[in-house]
């Protein structure tokens, strides 16, 4: 059994990396595979609190890099599923404290024991970037439906062909589908047509993704909330399924929102 | 005097031996200025023998070269001097180290070489945001030019697909040269000395194939007509 490492990446900040590795770790081990979900984000550590395992850390990854404890010791099992570990960053180092070879060295030692590992991007394409990608296997880009960050993917995408890396796959996060109807935002069918990779997922805007990050309880462990949904879906593609894309077309009224559900 | 030729990762201008450092450094200057909006941009690696350049010397070639947004890469010289010189400077003194690293988008630039003035590059590929060609002849684009990336060239440009990123045709100076796409809405169109930038207003045009060139000082985009001569 070999892992399968997977970068969440997008170039651009604050379009919901965090929140989709934290939100992908939790619908993974719900669904019953092994996952640790690593924070690469040396110097700006967040996939702890979003995880809400903040108060737990003893090591974190450049401990773990630099010898002063066993890689065992800096994973931190989740509260809630026994088969969900995190690797925390540093928060008083910065990128320069871990290689990309480290990142290999890394997720290499984690392989035989889990299913999948998620590797949590920082924002750019400076070094953080460079180590968090280095390990993987497949790579999702994360972009919200504006015009920057879909500037900046396709920045990532590019950079990642010159690698000679797999063609990433697309999750579009934050999705307003009413302003999208409008016209006011661009739709996903504009960020494919740009893009062009494959489309793996798309979250829409939630407010219970906000509430959640705060208490540190993934969006993906509640069954009502939407968002929670298009990540639980967006597992089981990763996992190979073929799960047919929500309807979010009509979201606004709670009506259509349970005849969507219900279709799933 | 000096040679300029293009290399897969960027220039090698070579010095000869007989003529003065100044004057060559001089005659290098002329020609990079001669084609300024093209060289920009580029890395450039010096070929100079046994002369001995003091670490001053390469220190004012590398400003030089920043002022015209060139960037100073190796110095190949047999002199021990040079090279220690350049080693101090982190510049790299054999052709072989004188690589882009992997993460940069640059290899996708083809550089220069007198030959190619007239030839055609062809990418069958989408050029995607921060990816660059740079090619003295025409430059052909099978796929797309997104928004961000950017073409340069000293001829013609044709995109078989959407063109939405930046395009400079006839970049040294042609006025003559056209661009095409099956999709003309470029971030920015420089032909020649000229440059347009597509009207602010967003309409909804039905997008059909376009040739843009310079028409009485303007640049002009005019729907595709096969049976018009153009």
């Amino acid at each position: 059994m070999s892992a399968t490492v997977i970068t969440i990446t997008s170039g651009k900040g604050g379009v919901g990396k965090t929140t989709t590795t934290a939100n992908l770790g939790v619908a993974l081990a719900l669904a019953g595979k092994r996952v640790v979900a690593m924070d690469a984000d040396i110097g700006l550590r967040n996939l702890d609190v979003v995880m809400g395992l903040e108060n737990r850390i003893v090591y974190d990854l450049v401990d773990v890099v630099e010898g002063r404890c066993r890689l065992r010791q800096a994973m931190i099992r989740d509260k809630r599923l026994s088969e969900l570990y995190l690797i925390p960053a540093a928060q008083t180092r910065d990128k320069t404290a871990v290689s990309p070879d480290d990142m290999v060295r890394v997720c290499d030692q984690l392989r035989s024991d889990f299913d999948y590992i998620l590797v949590d991007s920082p924002a750019g394409i400076e070094r953080g970037y460079q180590n968090a990608v280095a390990p993987a296997d497949r790579i999702a880009i994360v972009t919200t439906p504006e015009v920057a960050a879909v500037r900046d993917a396709d920045r990532i995408i590019g950079l990642l062909e010159a690698e000679g890396k797999d063609t990433p796959q697309l999750i579009i996060n934050r999705f307003k589908p009413d302003m999208a109807r409008r016209g006011d935002m661009l739709g996903t069918s504009d960020v494919i047509e740009i893009l062009a990779i494959e489309l793996i997922g798309i979250v829409p805007e939630d407010e219970a993704i906000i509430i959640s990050t705060n208490k540190g309880v993934p969006a993906a462990l509640d069954e009502k909330a939407l968002a929670g949904q298009a990540f639980r879906n967006i597992a089981r593609r990763i996992m190979g399924e073929d799960v047919p894309f929500m309807n979010l077309r009509d979201s606004s009224g709670l009506f259509s929102r349970l005849v969507s559900l219900i279709k799933q | 005097m000096i040679s300029i030729k293009g290399r897969q990762d960027g220039l090698l201008v070579t010095f000869d031996k007989e003529h003065d450092w100044d004057a060559q450094i001089a005659a290098l200057e002329a020609q990079l200025d001669d084609r300024r909006s093209f060289f920009s941009g580029a890395r450039l690696a010096i070929q100079i023998d046994q002369r001995t350049l003091s670490l001053g010397d390469i220190q004012d070639l590398q400003a030089r070269l920043a002022r015209r947004g060139m960037m100073l890469a190796a110095v190949i010289s047999t002199s021990a001097i040079t090279q220690s010189a350049a080693r101090h400077l982190n510049l790299a003194t054999d052709l072989s180290d004188y690589r882009q690293p992997a993460t940069q988008t640059e290899k996708d630039v083809v550089t220069p070489r007198p030959e190619d003035e007239q030839s055609a590059a062809l990418v069958r590929r989408t050029l995607r945001s921060g990816q660059k060609i740079h090619h003295p002849g025409h430059v052909i684009v099978i796929g797309d030019v997104n928004p961000g990336a950017e073409i340069i060239s000293g001829g013609h440009v044709v995109v078989w697909g959407r063109l939405h990123g930046l395009v400079h045709a006839g970049a040294m100076g042609d006025d003559s040269a056209v661009v095409c796409a099956l999709d003309l809405s470029p971030t920015q169109l420089r032909i020649g000395s000229h440059i347009a930038r597509p009207p602010e207003e967003k309409r909804r045009r039905r997008v059909r194939p376009e040739m843009a060139s310079v028409w009485d000082g303007r640049i002009v985009a005019e729907p595709w007509d096969s049976k018009k001569r153009h």
